[in-house]
This record gives C-alpha cells, sequence and structure tokens, in this order.
C-alpha cells in the first residue's frame, strides 16, 4: 500500500498549487465570476497552455491518460481556490463521454478541440422531472432519414450557457428511467431549434435550462453506438462525482486554515475567541470532518479500476460524506465568523456556499445514500443466495 | 394538568383569526408565506392596521397602548399571524426600545415616542454592534462626547438590521472612557438618523440580500434628552432590552408556518413520478424535525404557562432561543435539500423562476437563517447563559 502520490503526480500537484497560488486569488475569483462567460476565458486558456485540460483523457485522444489520482490533484486545487472555470463540465464530463464513445478520427478531433481549450462543452443530461437521476431522460432521438430530431427540455446544466457544444443525452427506446436506450448526441449550442436560459447559480457557478424543440442533428452527431450510452454516462459521471469531492476536500481544508486564522485573530473579551474551549472543539470537529471526507475521496479516487459494485458503493460513500460533513464544515465555518461569516464581502461565505452546494450537483447525500443502500442489500442477497 | 387551551382562549383564538382574515391582504400573505422580501410600504401598512386595533404594542401596558393580554394571549396571537402569513412585526421599536422608554425614559420620551411607534412614523433601528464588539458588547468604542446641551457623537455601528429604512437609531456608546470597568460609562442615546453627519453603507449577505448596514457616525449632534436614563447607566438598560430580545425568538408559530409549507411540497412535488414525502429517507427527516418542533412548542407553551402564573422568564429564554433557532434552520435546511438540483439557480427576485416556483427561495433562505444562531446574541452565548445561571458551573 502507498499513499504517496507518484512523481508525476506530484509535478501535477505542484503545478496546479502554484498556479492557484500565484494566479487565483479571491479578488481575482470574484472578477472572474462577474464577467459575461461567468469565469476568465484567460484563464481557461492558461489551463490549456499548462494541458491541464487535457489531464483526464485518454493518450489515443491526445490527453494526459490521468485516473482518479489526477483528477483528485486538480479538483482539490481548484477548490482551495473556488475556481469556477467549467472543468468539470467540459473536461471531466464531456472529455470523457468522447473519449468513451467516439472514434477515430472523430474522437481525436472533438478531444483536440476540448484540450486546446478552442471549444467549450457541457452536458445535457438531467431534467426538470428527474431529479438526480440521470437515467430519467424522457428527450427524444427520433431517426431521421440520415440523421435524428432532438426534442426534450434538460435542467441545471453546468455552464450550459456558454458552451458552444453540448452533449445531449436522449432516449431512442424505452422509458424515463430505463438506462437501456440512452443515446449521446453532439449539438452545436447555436443550433436551430435550442433554446438556452442562462443564470448564475448560488455557488458561483452558472447554469442554464435548455430546450430542445426539433432540433436535427447529422448522422454523425451520435456519439457511439445508438441506445448504448448509459455506461459510458454512467462511468462519467462517476468521475464527475469524484472530481466534485475532491474539490470539497479542498475547499474544506481552506476553509478550515481560513476558519483557525480567524479564531486566532479574532477577539472578543479581550482574549481571542479561539481560547474558549467550546469553540476549539468545534474546530476539531471541523477537522475531523475534513479527514473523514478526504479518506473516503482518497478511496473512491483509487477505486476507479475496481469491480463495478465496489466502485459504485465507494463513490458513493463518498459522496454521502461530503454531503453531510461538508454542511458541518460549512455552517460551522459561517457560525465561527459570526455577523462576518455572514457577509457576501467575505471569501468564507463563498466557501461555505461552494461547500453545501456541492451536494446538489450530481447526486445529493440522499441519493448517494440510497444508491450504497442498495449495494447492500444487493450484496447481503448475493450472500444468501450464496449460502 | 391541562394542556389544551379553555373556552376563553379558544374565543380570543377565533377572534384574532377571524381578523386576520378580514384584514390582512392577500398579496402580502402570499410573499411571506413564500419567502419573499416585504417592501417598506407593506410593512408599515401592516403594522398601522395592528396599531389601528390597538393589537401592535402586545407586551406594552395598556396605559400606554398595550392590549392588555396575558402571555397565552400573547403566544395565540404570534402563533395565529405566522400561520396565516402575517408579517413579522419588526422588534427594534416597539418590542426592544419601548420597553426601555416606558420603564426607565422620561415623560417627555413616553409622550413623544410611543404614539409615534404605534402608528409606524418612526422606522427603529438597533445600534448595538460593531466591527470590534459583537458576543463582548461591553467593549464597545462609539464616542459621546458632551458639549453643553448635545453630545457629539463619533463612531461606528455594524450589521445594523434594515436600517436603510430606518429614522431612528437606538445606540450604546461610550461617555466614560475612563470608567473602572467597561460597563461603566456606557450611555443610551436615541440619535435621528437625519441628522447630519449619519451615513448608512449597505452590507450584502451571502443570500445576497441587503438586509443589513454599516452606520457611521461624524460628529453627529444629538440633544441632550435624547439619553434615555442617567448618563453612563445604560449598561443596565441595554440589558434590559436584552431579554425583551430573546422573547419571542424562539419562533414556535413562525417555524410551524413553515414545517406546514414545507409539508405541502412534499406532499405535491414529484420528482420522478413520485411524491417526495413517498422517500422514506425524506419522510424520516421531516418526522424527526416535526417531532424536534413539537418539543419546542412544548417547552414554549410551559415557559408561557409559567409567565402566566407570575414567574418571570429568565435563562429560560436562552434554552427557548437555542431550540428554536436550531429547530428552524433545520427546516430551512431539509428546504433546500426538497428542491434537489434547482436549489442551485441563483435568480434575481424580479425574474421568471427557474424550476418550481417554490425552488428560488430555498437555497438563499437556507443560508439567510444561518443569522439565526448568531445574532440577539449566539447560540454559543446563551450556552455560556445557561451554565453560570442555571447551572451554576
Ligand atoms: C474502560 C477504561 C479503561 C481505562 N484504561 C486506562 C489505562 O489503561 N491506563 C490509564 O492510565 N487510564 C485508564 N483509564 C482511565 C482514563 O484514562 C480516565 O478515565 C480518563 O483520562 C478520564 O479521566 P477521569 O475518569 O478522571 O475523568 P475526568 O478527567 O474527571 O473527566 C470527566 C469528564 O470531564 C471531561 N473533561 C475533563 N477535563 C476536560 C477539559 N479540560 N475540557 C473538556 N472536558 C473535560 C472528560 O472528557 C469527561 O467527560 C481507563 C478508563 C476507562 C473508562
Ligand atoms: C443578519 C444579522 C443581523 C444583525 N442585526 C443587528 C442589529 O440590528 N443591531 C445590532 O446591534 N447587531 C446586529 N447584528 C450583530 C449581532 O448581534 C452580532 O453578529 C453578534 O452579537 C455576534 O457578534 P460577532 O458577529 O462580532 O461575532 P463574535 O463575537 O466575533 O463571535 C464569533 C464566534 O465566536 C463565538 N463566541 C464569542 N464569544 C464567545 C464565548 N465567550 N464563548 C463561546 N463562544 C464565543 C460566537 O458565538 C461566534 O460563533 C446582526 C448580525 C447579523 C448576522
Amino acid at each position: 500500500m502507498d499513499f504517496s502520490y507518484s512523481d508525476e503526480q506530484r509535478m501535477l500537484k505542484d503545478m496546479v498549487d502554484r498556479l492557484v497560488a500565484e494566479q487565483y486569488d479571491f479578488d481575482t475569483r470574484e472578477a472572474a465570476r462577474a464577467s459575461s462567460a461567468g469565469y476568465s476565458t484567460q484563464m481557461w486558456q492558461q489551463f490549456a497552455e499548462l494541458g491541464l485540460l487535457g489531464v483526464p483523457l485518454s493518450e489515443d485522444a491526445g490527453g494526459f491518460d490521468g485516473g482518479g489520482a489526477e483528477l483528485m490533484v486538480v479538483a482539490e486545487g481548484f477548490g482551495r481556490a473556488l475556481v469556477v472555470e467549467p472543468y468539470l463540465a467540459s473536461v471531466v464530463l464531456c472529455g470523457h463521454l468522447i473519449d468513451a464513445l467516439a472514434d477515430g478520427v472523430h474522437k481525436a478531433e472533438l478531444a483536440e478541440s476540448i484540450i486546446s481549450g478552442e471549444m467549450r462543452y457541457a452536458l445535457a443530461c438531467h431534467e426538470p422531472d428527474g431529479g438526480y437521476d440521470p437515467h430519467w431522460i424522457a428527450t427524444t432521438a427520433r431517426a431521421d432519414g440520415d440523421g435524428y430530431v432532438l426534442d426534450g427540455s434538460k435542467a441545471v446544466v453546468a455552464h450550459g450557457d456558454s458552451a458552444d457544444r453540448l452533449i445531449v443525452i436522449a432516449r431512442s427506446s424505452g422509458e424515463p428511467g430505463d438506462r437501456d436506450g440512452l443515446s449521446a448526441f453532439l449539438v452545436d449550442a447555436s443550433a436551430q431549434g435550442v433554446a438556452r436560459r442562462g443564470y448564475p447559480t448560488i455557488d458561483g457557478h452558472r447554469a442554464a435550462d435548455i430546450t430542445l424543440a426539433n432540433v436535427r442533428v447529422g448522422g454523425d452527431a451520435l456519439l457511439g453506438e445508438a441506445r448504448q450510452a448509459g455506461a459510458a454516462l454512467d462511468a462519467a459521471l462517476e468521475r464527475g462525482v469524484i472530481y466534485l469531492c475532491a474539490e470539497a476536500t479542498g475547499a474544506m481544508d481552506r476553509a478550515c486554515e481560513l476558519t483557525l486564522e480567524y479564531l486566532k485573530q479574532r477577539k472578543q473579551f479581550g482574549v481571542p475567541i479561539g481560547s474558549f474551549q467550546a469553540l476549539q472543539h468545534r474546530m476539531v470537529d471541523m477537522r475531523i470532518a475534513l479527514e473523514k471526507v478526504r479518506a473516503l475521496t482518497f478511496w473512491a479516487a483509487c477505486s476507479l479500476e475496481s469491480a463495478p459494485d465496489e466502485r459504485r458503493q465507494r463513490i458513493a460513500a463518498a459522496k454521502v460524506m461530503v454531503g453531510r460533513a461538508g454542511r458541518q464544515v460549512a455552517e460551522e465555518a459561517i457560525q465561527l465568523f459570526g455577523g462576518m461569516g455572514m457577509m457576501e464581502e467575505s471569501a468564507i461565505a463563498h466557501y461555505a456556499k461552494r461547500i453545501v452546494m456541492i451536494d446538489h450537483w450530481l447526486g445529493d447525500h440522499r441519493w448517494h445514500m440510497a444508491a450504497f443502500r442498495r449495494a447492500l442489500v444487493d450484496g447481503d442477497n448475493a450472500l444468501a443466495n450464496a449460502a | 394538568m391541562d394542556i389544551e387551551y379553555n373556552d376563553a382562549e379558544r374565543a380570543f383564538r377565533d377572534e384574532v383569526r377571524g381578523f386576520l382574515a378580514e384584514n390582512l391582504p392577500a398579496t402580502i400573505a402570499e410573499k411571506v408565506n413564500n419567502y419573499r422580501r416585504l417592501s417598506r410600504d407593506e410593512t408599515v401598512h401592516w403594522h398601522r392596521v395592528l396599531g389601528e386595533k390597538g393589537w401592535l404594542a402586545m407586551h406594552w401596558p395598556t396605559e400606554y397602548g398595550g392590549p392588555g393580554w396575558s402571555p397565552i394571549q400573547k403566544h395565540i396571537f404570534e402563533e395565529e399571524s405566522a400561520a396565516a402569513g402575517a408579517p413579522r412585526l419588526l422588534p427594534f421599536g416597539i418590542n426592544m426600545v419601548a420597553p426601555v422608554i416606558i420603564k426607565f425614559g422620561s415623560q417627555a420620551q413616553k409622550d413623544y415616542y410611543l404614539p409615534r411607534m404605534l402608528t409606524m412614523d418612526d422606522w427603529w433601528a438597533q445600534g448595538y454592534s460593531e466591527p470590534g464588539a459583537g458576543s463582548d458588547l461591553a467593549s464597545l468604542k462609539m464616542r459621546a462626547e458632551r458639549q453643553g446641551d448635545h453630545y457629539i457623537v463619533n463612531g461606528q455601528k455594524t450589521w445594523t438590521t434594515l436600517g436603510q429604512h430606518a429614522n431612528m437609531i437606538f445606540c450604546l456608546v461610550r461617555t466614560d472612557p475612563q470608567a473602572a470597568k467597561k460597563q461603566e460609562g456606557i450611555s443610551f442615546l436615541l440619535i435621528d438618523m437625519n441628522s447630519p453627519g449619519v451615513t448608512v453603507r449597505p452590507l450584502i449577505t451571502l443570500d445576497g440580500e441587503h438586509e443589513v448596514n454599516e452606520v457611521f457616525f461624524d460628529n453627529v449632534e444629538v440633544p441632550v434628552e435624547n439619553r434615555v436614563g442617567e448618563e453612563n447607566k445604560g449598561w443596565t438598560y441595554a440589558k434590559y432590552l436584552l431579554t425583551f430580545e430573546r422573547t419571542g425568538i424562539a419562533g414556535v408559530g413562525i417555524s410551524k408556518a413553515a414545517l406546514a409549507h414545507l409539508k405541502t411540497i412534499a406532499h405535491e412535488y414529484r420528482i420522478r413520478g413520485q411524491r417526495l414525502i413517498e422517500q422514506p429517507a425524506f419522510a424520516d427527516r421531516l418526522a424527526e424535525i416535526e417531532i424536534e418542533l413539537m418539543a419546542v412548542e412544548m417547552t414554549n407553551l410551559r415557559v408561557v404557562a409559567a409567565a402566566e402564573a407570575g414567574g418571570v422568564p429568565g435563562a429560560e429564554s436562552s434554552f427557548l432561543k437555542i431550540m428554536g433557532t436550531e429547530v428552524r434552520q433545520k427546516i430551512s435546511d431539509l428546504y433546500r435539500e426538497a428542491v434537489g438540483p434547482y436549489a442551485l439557480p441563483f435568480i434575481d427576485e424580479d425574474d421568471a423562476p427557474v424550476g418550481p416556483d417554490f425552488a428560488g427561495v430555498a437555497a438563499p433562505t437556507y443560508f439567510n437563517l444561518r443569522k439565526l444562531s448568531i445574532f440577539g446574541g449566539s447560540n454559543e452565548i446563551q450556552k455560556n447563559i445557561i451554565s453560570k445561571a442555571i447551572l451554576g458551573l
């Protein structure tokens, strides 16, 4: 067993940590957030130049072939600085789908457009009536001559408003809730029939509700086989969850640091408030919560190659812990900062918002708890059947 | 022992219900029930309606315009108001500074300010906290120097709730920096916010709202007759006011209304074709919170009944503040969870909603209500009070 990073992972970590430490202070982040895209396109280009946009993509797609550990390293660094660029949407989610589903020249071209930062992608999967269920797809794909016609609506698509291209998950057969029958289509965001309503999210990112009305795409828009996109979609979302857990780890780590600094510096009753034992223990509990999240994130990130059941369960466990322990850290941080913690101008408020809201992306703690519980019950059944 | 209302109390409840049904504008109730902000005019309107009816100054003696209600009647009124979607009353004038003026103020202050509160001619703000003086209120620095029949006031207050609407602010100021103890040497001043030298600057909270402010005082002249009580004895009055700040802070009526609203959503909102309430994990959490709220309600009633029998709520109000604010925070937490991914969009109130129309307020409200455990004496400070005053630690 070895918990240390390889040389390459360490180099990646150093690069990311240096980048955010030197160029991504809180004011820079806030300025990027206030811009029309909701992030800095310059920063995005810089990510591209440093090779960061290729980290999780495979070598034959022109990427760095990074696994869970690499994803974790990048996300944790980004979490510490509350990075708002669309890395999760474009690189992690869409990058994986292209990697897994496209082939040949097409794949190389698409991947190159991500890695170079030239095109930004968003995954249009979740739907208004489906909550966190990625298989609750009512959007239809109907064959039409050489191509397809797409109809449906998509909810809270991360960075869907600034994306150049969408990967739309649509149903070619089956019912909402079925994993079978899903297909993935590459759709130009400005295509006829695509309507987008973009908006900010409370955690500093942007998203869009998207409707597809009679959207015609060519046959080459289909990524991979028709009706067979479910497995690749799940795999992309698993990577997305790992990314979010690691981002939460970074954000929680920084939130703990900021709170600790505040406890040492803020004076009431003539002493630093950190001298009150009631607050010391709360700070310790925050650190314990952080360690739990870090541990499970580590485990999940290192399980990408494990057997499917095991992998799913570990990833679910990490997201459950992020939802619960993350909320604890965020709420305690605000509380220990007192009135200052409630202020929009204080960085800690933004850490708290991102940490709590990560629970609302790609399945909350209750959603993942249900997945974990299912695995538990199925596992027990397997044991019972074996006996 | 009898934990049900008696006939007279039931009749009173019906009277309150009838009055609310007739006089509470539906537009206001609809906003309150959906966690939307009221305009200044709407707030003033409701205070005036109650003022005319004689029901505004619940805690005042009848000679000054109070309704003469028993503690149980007050409780019934608060609960019915919340259930009907009536706006929460602004506490700073009628419930905070008024009792201080009544007990310690001059005749002139009573004659002038109290009637104006009943007609909402003044909007009051609370000027206690300063950047360096939060929980440790007595370390405040804002200075007032006597010059003839005026004080010259310099300094800053912060986190002043709704100060942008206020024309009057009551402030704790330091009149004797040399005093042996920091609690001595503080005075209690009523300051006209339209005086030259007063500047109000908005502070935006993490939910994007303009609810609190910084207030700066630059050589502001305040007539000596605006001092309440004696010079340098302000701390006594300040503490007296704080006991009033904490009554009603349990907010049982508000929590019950919020829980009812959440339950309606849980019964009607469908995800994947299934009602939220049909998800066992969600229903369990809802049940846990409801049980906790029942405990708060019964504790509240015990305190109310003790007051009815002549007892004075002391440190018990600290129990209520902690329990009441925690349960309210939990309700808003579950509300945030209930709307799933639609907790994320952060939409201006005037724009069309994204997702179901009850979703947009969920996350901002959750973040906004973190304040409940911070202000009015933080919950840690309440625990310190309980451990000292009740447990003798
Ligand atoms: C099953 C068992 C096995 C043990 N085995 C060993 C052993 O092998 N060797 C050995 O040396 N001892 C052993 N102990 C003793 C153990 O270390 C002591 O019980 C422990 O240190 C607590 O001390 P105490 O019982 O005197 O409680 P106290 O110190 O009187 O504490 C009472 C309570 O106050 C709390 N408390 C005390 N000080 C503080 C503080 N500053 N801040 C906040 N809370 C505080 C404690 O957490 C506890 O809840 C054992 C105890 C048990 C129960
Ligand atoms: C939304 C909002 C509205 C407000 N409205 C008003 C208003 O209208 N007028 C007004 O005057 N003030 C107002 N306040 C200020 C409020 O009263 C203070 O925020 C509060 O007293 C806490 O002070 P602080 O923020 O300086 O926190 P601090 O006193 O710095 O406390 C920081 C943390 O340390 C804890 N702590 C401090 N001392 C101790 C101790 N001895 N033991 C254990 N823990 C301790 C606190 O509980 C808190 O968690 C408002 C605040 C907010 C957030």
